[in-house]
This record gives C-alpha cells, structure tokens and sequence, in this order.
C-alpha cells in the first residue's frame, strides 16, 4: 500500500527533478560566471540595433522599430504577469489599460489636444501612470467580485468600452486621433533632438530600462506581503481569505499595478507613434499579450518576457520568408515536439487521456501543411504570412494548455498547483 | 458567558435553505462537536461562522462582539481561525510558506513565528521532515495535518476544523483526535464538524446533532453516545 504510494511520490518528484535542470545548471555555476554571462546578455540587447544581425532582422520593416514594438509587448506581459500569473485573475481587456495610456499623454501632451495643457513628456508619464491604475481600480471595484469566466467576459467588455469612448468623445479626438504626442526630452551632443521619428534606437534603449527596473520592481514585489497574498488568493481564493488576507483589497492592488505598467508601456507607445486613434487599439492585441503571458508561462518573469518575443516577434521574422524556410520551420517543429514526447518521462498517470493527447497534436500537424498551402488561395499572397498570426498563435495555445499548460518556462508553484487541479478532476481520485 | 454564541443562524444558497435557525454555543476551553450526515448543512455553518459565506438571518457573537456580518479577514484577526475541509492547502506552496501564510493576520508574526512553528512541529513531527516540499505532493493526511497546523499558526482563541477525520485511515484518524485533545489542552477551544460522529463524541465535552440544515438533538458527547436514537442513527448500531 505505502510502498505504492511512495513509488508515485517518487515518480512525481523524479520528473520535477528532471524538468528543473535548466534551472539547477544555471543555478550550479560559479557567481561570476552567471554574472558575467548577464552582463554580456545585456549589452548585445542593447547593441542589438547597432549590430542588426543578419539572422535575426527583420526584411521589410524596420528592425529597431520590430524591437521597440517587442519591448512595448514585454512591458505589458510583464504588466498582465501581475494579474494573470501572480493572483491569477484572467484579464482579457489589458489593451483598456494600455489605451488609457496612451491617450492621457497625448491629451495632456499634445498641443493639437482640446483640453491645451501641453505638458511636457515628464510630467505626461506620471500623470499616465497614475490614470491608469484609477482606471484598473474602477474596473476592479464592481468587477472583482466576480471570480473566473465571468470576470474575464466582464473584462474583455471593458478593452472595447475604452477604445469606443475614445471614437465618441471630441476630447480624446474622437475617430481622426491626437497627432503630435509630446515625445521624451534630451539632445544629441550635436544640439539635435534625441527621440525623433526616423530613430527609433533611443526609444528602444528607453523601453529596455524600463523593462529591467520592472523586472527588478516585480521581484521585489512577489517577495512581499502583497505578494504573498496574491499567490495565496492564486491558489486558493477561499483558503486565503480564512488566512485573514483582504482578498478584495489585494486583487483591486493586483489590477491597480497591472493597469499601471500597462498604462506605461501604453504612453512610451503612443510617444514613439507620435499619432494615436482609436484604431491602434484593437481588442484582439489583449488576446496577443494574454497569448504572450500563456505561452511564456504564467507567474514568471523571464516566462513571460520570452512569451512576449515570441508573440511579438516571431511574426514579424515570418513576414518573408521563402518556400524553402517554411518547410525548415515545419520540419524542425514536428521534430521538436517528437524529441519532446520521446525525452517525457512515462508519467505514472499516462492512460487514454495521453493518447487523446497526442492524437490532437497529430491532428494539428497533419492539419498545417494544407493550410499553410491553401494561404495564397485564401490571403491572395504569401508574403502576408504575419496575417495568420492570430491562428498561429491560437494553434500554439491550444498545444499549450494540451501538453505543456504551465508555459515554456513555467513558475515552479504553478506548475505544481495545475498539477494539482489535474488530480482533483481525475475520475477516482481520492484525497 | 460563552466564546462563540450562534443565534437563530440561517443560510440560503439563493432560494434552497442549507440552514435553519441553528443556535449554538461554545464556551472558553470547551470541545463541541458538530455531527451530521452529508448535505446537512455542516460545513455550510462553518462557512457562515468564518465569513466565506452571508448569512440570511440569525445573529454570530464572539466574545460578546456580534460579528454577523463582518468581513472574513477581521475575523481572522479576533482570534478565529479555521482549518478547511479536505484539501484546503496552498498545494503549489512548501509546507513551511503554507504554515507562514497561518500567521499573515498576526502583526506581531515575526515575535511569535519561531515559537509557533515549534509547536507545529512538535505536534505534527511529519511536517517537520516535509517543510520544504510542496504541499500538493503531500499524502491526504499529511494534507489535513497541515491544514491544522496552519490554523494554530494564528493562535486562534477558536479553532474550526472541518471534518479532520474525511478520507483518513482509522490509524490516522485516532493520532489526529489526540493531538486535538492535546490542542484543546494547551488552551485552544476548537468547534469540531465531523461525520465521524463515534470520534468527535468521545472527545467532545458536549454535541450537537444537525439534520437537514436544523439541530435536532444535544447534550454532553457522553449522554449523545448512549442515546439509542442516535446510536442508531449516527453509529450504526441498533
């Protein structure tokens, strides 16, 4: 009896064990090595738009003007990460945020806005900032009441609230937008602006600090109290209200500080536009960066930075790209998940469902050749792939939440606690 | 005057009633137990007593203050603390962050934590073993040692445990009602819902017997055990 139950724990432990290696090899070599080796990764991120290498640029747009548009999309996942990853809240109308952002700097920056302040960028931001997080304290407030779907169908309803009073309201500069968004302050030693519109690098350089001090901030964050709390609401929302955790109170604070970095990344945005309307704001851009926080790995940092390159990323190298690349791509994804699925340990737990499981994927793969050739029938040309972003992208979540539901580099707790649910709804299961 | 005065409590799940004018009382030092089949209304008294869950009518005083309606997290802080039913652990936390969130209502935790987890430990020596791992990967009854020893992390001045005995093997069963015994004596009153109604008699000072969401019988645990009616009922002999 005992010796059965142990032999389970052991096997759950061994395949812990065993997909922690990246985390026990990096964490077993020497202090200055890690250090020197982060020291070297920061400086090509930001030598990346001097380097331009051949591998990773982008034909036809603009390489920088790619990075900062990924940088934008790491600065929101990180943001959502708050609320989706850490007290585990499903947002589905983050754009909202990201749009009240935007469009506090260009109403109080802009001097073709109606309200005519015209305050300069550094004093647009905080201002961004800080409407932003009333305005996640607005939705929160009635909203946080309600727990699971209905708060992500509550919340999806608020993305397009945002951007359709932006195109009814004359002060948001209803459909025709606000040009001229004030941009960041700072000369060249040659007395010309630093921010222009033909130089994206410098707003690059801007969204990569403000990248790390983020990361840094939510560090510190997911140590504390707050923290804590946040987790404990993640794992149990009952149980963490029977530890004496004001659970409102911290799920308002968790939409609060994602709405903030989402306002931030929204107003450096609407900076390097210089132009925003209503259209920049899509509904669909929230399922992107929930996409970029799914796929990352909800509740980790680097999970989500990752998530967001990808998402961000990845269909802007695809844009062009030849016959011969694509069955590159093909092949070496079929051959990954194949390596993936021979590496797996045999779960103790591996039955029909397992089977169910693969048959998916198999289905999905067989699925993809006819229609990434059926493309140039139904899109009119190839050269359009990044069209297919949104079903790309929902293929990947669907494999996702299939086989790998924590993300690609998953938050340690929560992959425990899937696991955990994945036993509750087990037919038979016992406690 | 008693620690825990229920009056008059009922609960409605929208128009189903789950309770019905259920008064109870518990006194400083004592054990009561709450016995009942399934569906009557047990752990739905708990949820109303720690908050989770509004009540319809009916008043809760704890230590003279009516804390009806108050919210769940200031109760918390006066001194109730519940240990939930079945798998109510943080399962993606180590055992030690599960017994640490215990102690997130105290403002003095960082005084008391070390004293208290000794305690823990010294009651439940398996959590000492198993503090780093996390506490999905417990067994069941490593699970419902842990949900109690988190709540004493509090130091409530009431304890609620909530079917400590569900799903445990007899063995285990016996070793969890003595240390609640032993709980009871360091000071803790403790409100005990079971179906294990054999168990929570024989340890209860007095009992109270819930059918169909209304307290149909009390009395001392010893009186209720020799009851014929419900050692028919409840203990399955005739």
């Amino acid at each position: 009896m005992t010796g059965f139950v142990d032999r389970l724990r052991l096997a759950d432990e061994q395949r812990a064990a065993f997909a922690a290696w990246p985390r026990r090899w990096w964490a077993g070599l020497p202090r200055p090595v890690r250090l020197g080796a982060l020291v070297a990764f920061a400086a090509f991120l930001v030598a990346l738009p001097i380097l331009q290498p051949p591998v990773l640029t982008t034909t036809g747009t603009d390489f920088t003007g790619v990075l900062f548009t990924v940088g934008v999309y790491c600065l929101c996942a990180l943001g959502l990460n708050i609320v989706v990853g850490l007290a585990g809240l499903l947002d589905l109308g983050y754009i909202g945020f990201f749009a009240v952002g935007a469009y506090s700097v260009a109403v109080f920056g802009s001097p073709q806005s109606k309200l005519a302040t015209e305050y300069p960028w550094l004093v647009c931001i905080p201002i961004a900032i800080a409407i932003s997080m009333v305005s996640g304290a607005i939705l929160g407030g009635p909203t946080l009441r309600l727990r699971g779907d209905y708060l992500a169908i509550v919340t999806l309803g608020f993305g397009e609230i945002v951007r359709l009073t932006a195109v009814n309201s004359e002060v948001l500069g209803a459909a025709a937008g606000i040009p001229e968004v004030p941009r960041p302050p700072g000369e060249r030693a040659d007395g010309t602006r630093l921010f222009t519109i033909v130089d994206v690098t410098p707003f690059y350089w801007l969204v990569l600090a403000l990248i790390f001090l983020v990361v840094l901030a939510g560090a510190n964050l997911e140590r504390s109290r707050v923290g804590r709390a946040w987790v404990a609401i993640r794992e149990d929302e009952d149980v963490a209200q029977l530890m004496g955790v004001p659970t409102f109170r911290f799920k308002l604070w968790a939409f609060a500080m994602g709405a903030a970095v989402g306002g931030l990344s929204g107003a450096l945005f609407a900076s390097r536009q210089t132009f925003i309307n209503p259209e920049s704001f899509p509904v669909q851009t929230s399922l992107m960066f929930l996409a970029a926080v799914v796929i990352g790995g909800a509740g980790n940092k680097f999970g989500v930075v990752l998530g967001a390159v990808i998402v961000a990323y990845l269909p802007e190298r695809l844009r062009s790209i030849d016959d011969g690349l694509l069955v590159v791509w093909y092949v070496s994804l079929v051959l990954g998940l194949a390596t993936y699925l021979l590496l797996r340990r045999r779960g103790p737990r591996d039955g029909p469902r397992t089977y169910l499981r693969l048959g998916v994927v198999a289905g999905i793969l067989a699925a993809l050749p006819p229609l990434l050739l059926a493309m140039p029938e139904v899109f009119g040309s190839r050269g359009e792939i990044g069209q297919l972003r949104y079903l790309m992208f929902g293929l990947a979540l669907i494999v996702m939440s299939v086989f790998r539901p924590q993300g690609l580099i998953p938050s340690r707790r929560r992959a425990i606690e899937l696991e955990d649910r994945a036993k509750e709804v087990e037919p038979g299961a016992t406690s | 005057m008693a620690l825990l005065e229920i009056t008059d409590l009922s609960v409605h799940y929208g128009r189903v009633r789950a309770v019905h004018e259920v008064s109870l009382t518990v006194a400083e030092g004592e054990i009561v137990t709450l016995i009942g089949a399934n569906g009557a209304g047990k752990t739905t008294t708990m949820r109303a007593l720690s908050g989770l869950q509004p009540v319809s009518s009916g008043r809760i005083h704890f230590d003279g203050e009516d804390i009806t309606h108050l919210r769940a997290d200031l109760r918390v802080i006066r001194g109730i603390s519940q240990a939930p039913e079945g798998r109510g652990i943080f399962p993606g936390m180590s055992v030690r962050d599960n017994l640490d969130m215990g102690a997130y209502a105290r403002r003095d935790r960082h005084l008391t934590r070390a004293a208290d987890l000794e305690r823990v430990f010294t009651l439940f020596p398996r959590l000492k073993e198993r503090s780093r791992q996390a506490g999905g990967t417990l067994s069941g009854g490593e699970q419902q040692m842990l949900t109690i020893g988190r709540a004493l992390m509090a130091r409530p001045r009431l304890l609620l445990l909530d079917e400590p005995s569900m799903g445990l093997a007899p063995m285990l069963i016996g070793q969890i009602f003595e240390i609640l015994q032993e709980i009871n004596e360091q000071g803790t009153t403790i409100l005990l819902v079971e179906q294990n109604a054999h168990r929570a008699l024989s340890v209860a000072d007095r009992a109270y017997i819930l059918e169909t969401g209304s307290i149909v019988a009390t009395g001392t645990g010893s009186a209720l055990l020799d009851d014929p009616s419900v050692r028919a009922a409840y203990l399955g002999v005739a």
